[in-house]
């Protein structure tokens, strides 16, 4: 899969993704891939593919079916100089390590002083869209950006899935990297020799206009760009910033563009009550307070459990739920 | 010599606890753990029992001062931490829970270091790579799985470091400690888990967390487990050189547990007189880990007079300099909750700090005014 350097050629994220850990296990002997299944099989989205075969069981590691015993196992490898790269398998199996993660592995730099470093990255598949079995649907991204000590990204196509993960697995600090499970099979351009454009934590504009600031990561870029494009043929100009990180946030990159715009509207599959959505809402307002034309509008998921996949359509966030809810910010 | 895993109940000691000083102090033998000492390793190991008992009999006394907020005291099990924390090399690494006080005395953890998360100026502020002794971990088991990635990480290093991970009867319940015994048998990884049965869980006794004696788990995580009289100093040290000696030979994970008793409270929070009776603590008193090593000494005449006048002197040396060390302990600058919440930094805890500064000196600067305007 290896190409000649300057060269781009299209990329699953799958794809992007296994060539980031190939080139972090390359890079790095203390870099280590462990997780259920990502070894002979591969992870059952395929993004270890091959890894357990050119790296062998020790740098790729099948382990127990128990997520805390993952997580909390690669703090202990992390404690003795290792880099490990955790898969949880679905999103909605996270939460028996949510212990590990939340008071373990988020707050033991600094319960040490600063005196040791926690370089662990947990790959998480997460979201909807793909008509999935209960629990493997999830968006739980605001637990983890809650909390202090822990970096939290989400990209949102093949080439920042790549170069985010690499930066991901060469940060000293833990991070939640939530892979959007439903783009995982978007194709995009990506020249793995290259360099990253941005840093981990920068947002991105996605796409440039004047009239409305549409916020969006991981799998709502897509609809979000949809929704700019379909809004460009009634006249209307809509921005798109790429979130990419959710702790911390690129604030400045919102705050540069809402004051252009006037308007914004935050696009996420969680819930929208205590979700992502309030906090960006209320440091918009806090920021851009007097260039503000309408309230910053939030369209997300609803406060019920992920429902059953045959109605999964009327949850989640798409083109004309976005529309309506810019149509709603232009009437102010 | 792989230990019988069966026999006894939960909350029974015998038959299978191994023992090689009575508690009358007599010099017993076990026919799968031998162990040599000198007269003056004796003695050694008897200073650290009981320093680390007056070190012990001191916070709790700075917790009753308002110096500390709170304490976990190892009255009783001053010989299941150090025969465990002797047994183990300089490079090998400790992960206790936040009663360990004595593995870290061996560990030579400066005890003052200990007192600063009971003080409250830190969540444990020492550097854990510095003498291989982790911070102390709160939650219940935690540290267990901590302890065999640590020694997943030391297989993969080829090195012959083994681990021992801390832990009481009360976290032999959760989740995580079963996890642990999973991964370590699994990857055969080098640690010893040491789980100090002191027969109490705050209030709950043994029979809560189990209906078979603990030691009996490890058989069907497919190791070795093995209970130990946990006021027995020299067996603590025979029985866990041997498993730390099994597990870095690559032989896989051992279980000890170390049978003894919490002579106080669970911390300085709780009161024991309301959860159970005075009888058994009467019992308990009779199996004292300090004085049936006195009284072997004495018999064998290998310690004198002058050696436990010397050693009371020095028991209160090291008591007073905890007592100022404590009361000297500076409070942390508040501006400090920022650092460390990172290693690289993160764009919204430097907000947050610059905002607390400015609001810090904005009092400062009010101050100031004021006495500016009572000296015109």
């Amino acid at each position: 899969m290896a190409v000649e350097s300057g060269q781009k050629k299209s990329w699953t994220m799958v794809q992007a993704l296994n060539e980031a850990l190939r080139r972090s296990l390359d890079e790095n002997p203390k870099t280590l891939v462990m997780g259920e299944d990502v070894g002979r099989l591969g992870g059952v989205f395929r993004v270890t593919d091959g890894l357990h075969k050119d790296f062998g069981e020790e740098r790729v590691i099948d382990t127990p079916l128990a997520e805390s015993g993952i997580v909390g196992t690669a703090i202990g490898l992390a404690l003795r100089g290792y880099r490990p790269v955790v898969e949880i398998q679905f999103d909605g199996f996270v939460y028996p390590a949510f212990d590990q993660i939340v008071t373990q592995l988020a707050k033991m730099h600094a319960r040490a002083l600063g005196q040791i470093k926690l370089p662990v990255t947990i790959r998480i598949p997460f979201a909807g869209g793909i008509g999935a079995v209960e629990h493997h649907s999830e968006s739980h991204e605001a637990y983890f950006a809650h909390t202090a000590g822990l970096k939290v990204v989400a990209p949102s196509n093949p080439a920042d899935a790549h170069w985010m993960l690499r930066q991901a697995i060469a940060s000293d600090d833990p991070v939640i990297f939530l892979e959007p499970k439903r783009r995982y099979w978007d194709k995009g351009q990506l020249d793995p020799n290259g360099a990253p454009e941005l840093g981990l934590h920068q947002a991105r504009v996605a796409r440039s206009g004047s009239d409305l600031t549409l916020i969006a990561y991981g799998p709502m870029v897509k609809v979000c760009l949809e929704a700019a494009e379909a809004a460009a043929e009634d006249g209307l100009k809509l921005e798109v910033v790429d979130l990419r990180s959710l702790s911390p946030v690129d604030f400045d990159a919102l705050e540069r563009s809402v004051k252009r715009t006037g308007r914004a509207v935050v696009v996420h599959e969680a819930p929208v009550f205590l979700g992502m959505g309030a906090e960006l809402a209320a440091r918009i307002t806090e920021r851009c307070f007097y260039s503000l034309e309408a309230p910053v509008l939030r369209v997300g998921g609803y406060f019920a459990p992920y429902p059953p996949s045959r109605v999964e359509d009327a949850f989640l966030p798409d083109l004309d739920r976005v529309l309506d809810a810019v149509d709603r910010a232009m009437a102010f | 010599m792989a230990p019988a895993a069966n026999g006894g109940t939960a909350d029974a000691g015998p038959p299978e606890l191994v023992q090689l000083l009575t508690p009358e102090g007599e010099r017993v033998e076990h026919p799968d753990y031998s162990l040599e000492t000198t007269p003056e390793e004796l003695r050694s190991i008897y200073r650290d029992l009981v320093l680390v008992r007056r070190f012990d009999a001191e916070a709790t006394s700075l917790q009753r001062q308002g110096e500390l907020g709170l304490w976990a005291s190892l009255l009783g099990q001053e010989a299941a931490q150090v025969g465990s924390g002797r047994a183990m090399r300089p490079t090998d690494y400790a992960f206790p829970t936040y009663r360990e006080h004595g593995v870290a005395w061996c560990k030579g953890v400066d005890p003052l270091n200990l007192l600063g998360m009971f003080r409250g100026v830190n969540h444990g502020g020492w550097d854990p790579d510095e003498k291989n002794f982790h911070l102390y971990t709160i939650v219940i088991g935690s540290q267990t799985l901590h302890a065999t990635g640590y020694a997943m990480g030391i297989t993969k290093d080829g090195s012959d470091d083994a681990v021992i991970a801390y832990f009481g009867d009360g976290a032999s319940s959760q989740g995580d400690v079963s996890e642990a015994f999973t991964f370590a048998s699994v990857y055969q990884a080098p640690v010893v888990f040491f789980c100090q049965n002191n027969q109490w869980a705050i209030s709950e006794p043994t029979e809560k967390q189990t209906r078979v004696p603990l030691y009996r788990r490890a058989s069907g995580f497919g190791f070795p487990g093995v209970r130990v009289d946990g006021n027995d100093v020299l067996a603590c040290l025979a029985v866990t050189r041997w498993a730390l000696d099994h597990a870095r030979t690559g032989q896989g994970p051992v279980l000890i547990e170390a049978f003894t008793y919490r002579m106080g409270a669970h911390t300085t929070s709780d009161d024991p007189t309301r959860y159970r009776i005075a009888e058994e603590l009467e019992s308990w008193k009779l199996k004292d880990p300090i004085e049936r090593l006195k009284a072997y000494l004495v018999r064998e005449g290998w310690a004198d007079g002058a050696f436990f006048d010397a050693l009371d002197a020095e028991s209160e040396q090291l008591a007073r300099r905890v007592r100022e060390g404590v009361r000297t302990m500076p409070d942390p600058d508040p501006s400090s909750i920022f650092d460390h919440v990172y290693a690289e930094g993160h764009a919204l805890v430097d907000e947050e700090r610059e905002g607390y500064l400015a609001y810090a000196s904005s009092f400062a600067s009010a101050a100031a005014e004021t006495s500016d305007g009572e000296d015109d």
